[in-house]
C-alpha cells in the first residue's frame, strides 16, 4: 500500500484517480476483514460517491482539498450524519445522528474518502478492543493477538495497510497503545487541539481525537486537516495551526530529548523491552540528539488519579443513555425509573457499568473529596512534573507500552491487568501534552511502539523527531504484517 | 483516605444499572484490587495543592447570542424511542 501522502500526490497529478484509489482500499479490506473485524459499518458507496466527485473536481481543473482521494478509517465514536455511529455499544446500535462530528465535516471539507467506522472498546473504555459490543477485532501482526484499545479497529486496519488513514480518539492511552501494537503511528494531540463536537464522550477533561497513519507524514497532514479551534466545543482553544508537514526533519542536531528515570525503571523488568527502548533512544542519539536525565515523580500515581477522574466524569457524560430521547430503550417498565434501569442495565457491557459505578462512588457525597478533588490535585502536581521536565528538555522519549501485543482474552477478566496497559501513556493524558507512538521495532516478532511527548500545543516538534527518528529506522517497512 | 468498601447496592441504585449478585460480587473484589493503587494517593500531601478540572487556560468561554441554523423538531425526535407530536415520550413519572 501506499502511504496517504503518495495517493494523494498521484491523485492531484492525475496519475491515479480517486476512485481507483479507493477501490483498491474497499478490495484490500474486503480481502482482509474475515480475519481482522475491524469495521462496524463499511461505507462504500458513500466513499465511491465522494471520490468520483474529488475526480470530477480535479477533472475541471478545481482546486480539490488537502487530503483528496486518501481513503480514511474512522473510529466509531465519530458522529456521521444518517450513517450508523454506535461507540462499539447496544445502547447505540441503531443511532444515526442527525449531525457529524467537526473531524468529520473537516475530512470531508480536505476531500478525504471516508471508507467506514471501525470497532472500538464500548464507549472507548478499554485496551484491547475486547470491549465491543459486537465483536473483537483482531492484530494484523498477529492473528491471534489484540489490536490494543480503545481504536483497536483504525489500528488494525491501517497496520494491515489496507487504508493509510485511521482516525482515533485518546482518553488515557487509546490511540497510542493500539497504534504500538499494529506497527503505525498513533498521535494524541494537546487536549483542545481538535475538536471534540460530535465525538461520543467518555471523559470530557481528557478526550481528544487523533491522526493514526501509515507513517509520520501522514499524521501530520491530517493532523492540520481536523485540528484547529472550533466555536462548537467551547474547550477548543484558538492558537493556530502550522503547516506540520514543514516541520518535519532529518536529523536531530541540537534536540535535547528528556529520559525519564522512573519509565526506565518500570521497564527494566522486561529486558527485552527494555533493549528495544534502549536502542531507540541510541537511535536518537545517533541522529543528532543530547540527552538529559528528567523525573515525573507522580506518574506512578498515575493510574490512581486516572480510575477516579475518568469513571467520575463518565459516570455523568453517560447519564444521557436513559432511553428517552436517542439509544435503545427497554419497553414494558411500570414507570420512568424502571425503564431508565432496565434500559442501562440492558444497553451497557460490563467495563462500562463497572466504570459508571467506580465514577458514582467517587462523586458521591461524603466522598467526593477524599477521591475525586484529591485525585485532581494529584493531576496538578503531574501536570507540574511535565512543567519541570520541558524546562530541561524539548522533547521526552519512553516506552508507549510494557509489553507487545498479548492474546485475546489474556487480560479480558482482570479489569486491573487491563487498566495497567496504560502506565506509560495515561500521565500526559492528564497532563493535557501531545504524545505520539511511533514503530520502535519488534519484540519475538511483535510491534512495538516508541512514544515521544512535547509541551502543549507543540505537536510540529514532536511529529518533526518522529519523522527523522522514522526516516533513519524505518521499523514498520521491515516486515510484513500476517494479512494485508 | 476513607476504608470503607463500596455498597455496590447503594452506588449502583444513584447509577441506574441493576448488577446480579454475581456482578455486584465480581465488581467488589476488582474494585478492592484497584483501591490497592487508590489508596497511594492517601501518601501524598496536597494540602496546599490547587486542583486541576481542566488543562487548558480557558475560563467563562462565551459565544454571541446570535441565531443560527439548528435541527428541525423532526430532525431531533428522529431517534426518540417513543414520540407522541413534537414530544420525546417516556413511561409515567408521578404516581
Amino acid at each position: 500500500m501506499q502511504t496517504g501522502h503518495e495517493i494523494h500526490d498521484a491523485v492531484v497529478r492525475r496519475e491515479r484517480s480517486a476512485e481507483e484509489a479507493t477501490k483498491a482500499a474497499l478490495e484490500a479490506i474486503g480481502r482482509v476483514e474475515p480475519s481482522l473485524h475491524a469495521y462496524i459499518t463499511l461505507l462504500p458507496e458513500r466513499a465511491l460517491a465522494k471520490a468520483r466527485d474529488v475526480d470530477a473536481r480535479i477533472g475541471r481543473g478545481e482546486q480539490v482539498g488537502a487530503l483528496a482521494g486518501v481513503p480514511t478509517a474512522v473510529k466509531d465514536i465519530f458522529c456521521l450524519k444518517g450513517e450508523l455511529t454506535t461507540c462499539g455499544s447496544k445502547i447505540l446500535a441503531n443511532f444515526k445522528p442527525p449531525f457529524s462530528s467537526t473531524v468529520v465535516e473537516r475530512l470531508d471539507a480536505a476531500d478525504a474518502i471516508i471508507v467506514g467506522k471501525t470497532n472500538m472498546d464500548e464507549f472507548a473504555m478499554g485496551s484491547s478492543c475486547e470491549n465491543s459490543a459486537f465483536f473483537p477485532t483482531h492484530n494484523p501482526w498477529d492473528l491471534e493477538g489484540v489490536p490494543g484499545g480503545s481504536s483497536g479497529g483504525s489500528a488494525s486496519t491501517v497496520g494491515a495497510r489496507s487504508v493509510p488513514y485511521g482516525l482515533g480518539t485518546d482518553t488515557g492511552g487509546s490511540i497510542r497503545e493500539p497504534a504500538s501494537f499494529c506497527n503505525i503511528v498513533g498521535v494524541k494531540p494537546t487536549y483542545g487541539r481538535v475538536s471534540r463536537y460530535g465525538m461520543i464522550a467518555f471523559a470530557s477533561s481528557l478526550d481528544q481525537a487523533g491522526p493514526m497513519t501509515a507513517d509520520v507524514r501522514d499524521a501530520a497532514d491530517l493532523l492540520e486537516a481536523i485540528a484547529g479551534f472550533d466555536p462548537m466545543d467551547s474547550t477548543s482553544v484558538d492558537v493556530p495551526v502550522p503547516h506540520y508537514a514543514s516541520a518535519l526533519r532529518d536529523d536531530l542536531k541540537g534536540v535535547k530529548v528528556g529520559i525519564v528515570g522512573e519509565f526506565e525503571e518500570s521497564i527494566a523488568v522486561d529486558p527485552k523491552m527494555a533493549k528495544l527502548y534502549k536502542d531507540a533512544y541510541a537511535d536518537l542519539g545517533a541522529l543528532g540528539a543530547s540527552f538529559v536525565d528528567v523525573s515525573l515523580p507522580h506518574a506512578k500515581y498515575g493510574l490512581a488519579t486516572y480510575y477516579l477522574i475518568a469513571p467520575a466524569e463518565c459516570s455523568s457524560n453517560l447519564a444521557r443513555y436513559d432511553g428517552t430521547r436517542y439509544g435503545a430503550r427497554v419497553d414494558g417498565a411500570a414507570d420512568v425509573y424502571a425503564m431508565f434501569d432496565k434500559t442501562r442495565t440492558a444497553g451497557f457491557g460490563a467495563e462500562v457499568k463497572r466504570r459508571i459505578i467506580l465514577g458514582t462512588y467517587a462523586l458521591c457525597s461524603g466522598y467526593y473529596d477524599a477521591y475525586y478533588v484529591r485525585a485532581q490535585k494529584v493531576r496538578t502536581l503531574m501536570k507540574q512534573d511535565f512543567d519541570a521536565a520541558f524546562a530541561a528538555c524539548d522533547v521526552i522519549a519512553c516506552p508507549a507500552v510494557s509489553c507487545a501485543p498479548f492474546e485475546l482474552g489474556a487480560k479480558s477478566q482482570d479489569p486491573v491487568a487491563m487498566y495497567l496497559m496504560d502506565y506509560f501513556t495515561i500521565p500526559m493524558s492528564l497532563a493535557g501534552i501531545p504524545a505520539l507512538s511511533v514503530p520502535a521495532g519488534y519484540v519475538d516478532a511483535l510491534p512495538v511502539g516508541l512514544q515521544l511527548c512535547a509541551p502543549a500545543f507543540e505537536e510540529a516538534r514532536m511529529l518533526s523527531v518522529a519523522h527523522a527518528y522514522e526516516q533513519s529506522s524505518r521499523h514498520a517497512a521491515k516486515r510484513e504484517p500476517v494479512v494485508s | 483516605m476513607a476504608e470503607v468498601p463500596i455498597d455496590i447496592a447503594y452506588i449502583s441504585r444513584l447509577a441506574r444499572i441493576s448488577l446480579t449478585d454475581e456482578e455486584s460480587a465480581r465488581f467488589s473484589a476488582q474494585f478492592e484490587r484497584l483501591f490497592d493503587f487508590i489508596r497511594e494517593l492517601q501518601q501524598l500531601d496536597v494540602g496546599k495543592v490547587h486542583p486541576t478540572a481542566q488543562v487548558i487556560p480557558l475560563s467563562n468561554v462565551m459565544r454571541d447570542d446570535a441565531l443560527k441554523p439548528c435541527l428541525t423538531q423532526d430532525e431531533a425526535l428522529a431517534n426518540a424511542p417513543d414520540r407522541e407530536g413534537p414530544y420525546f415520550k417516556a413511561p409515567r413519572i408521578l404516581e
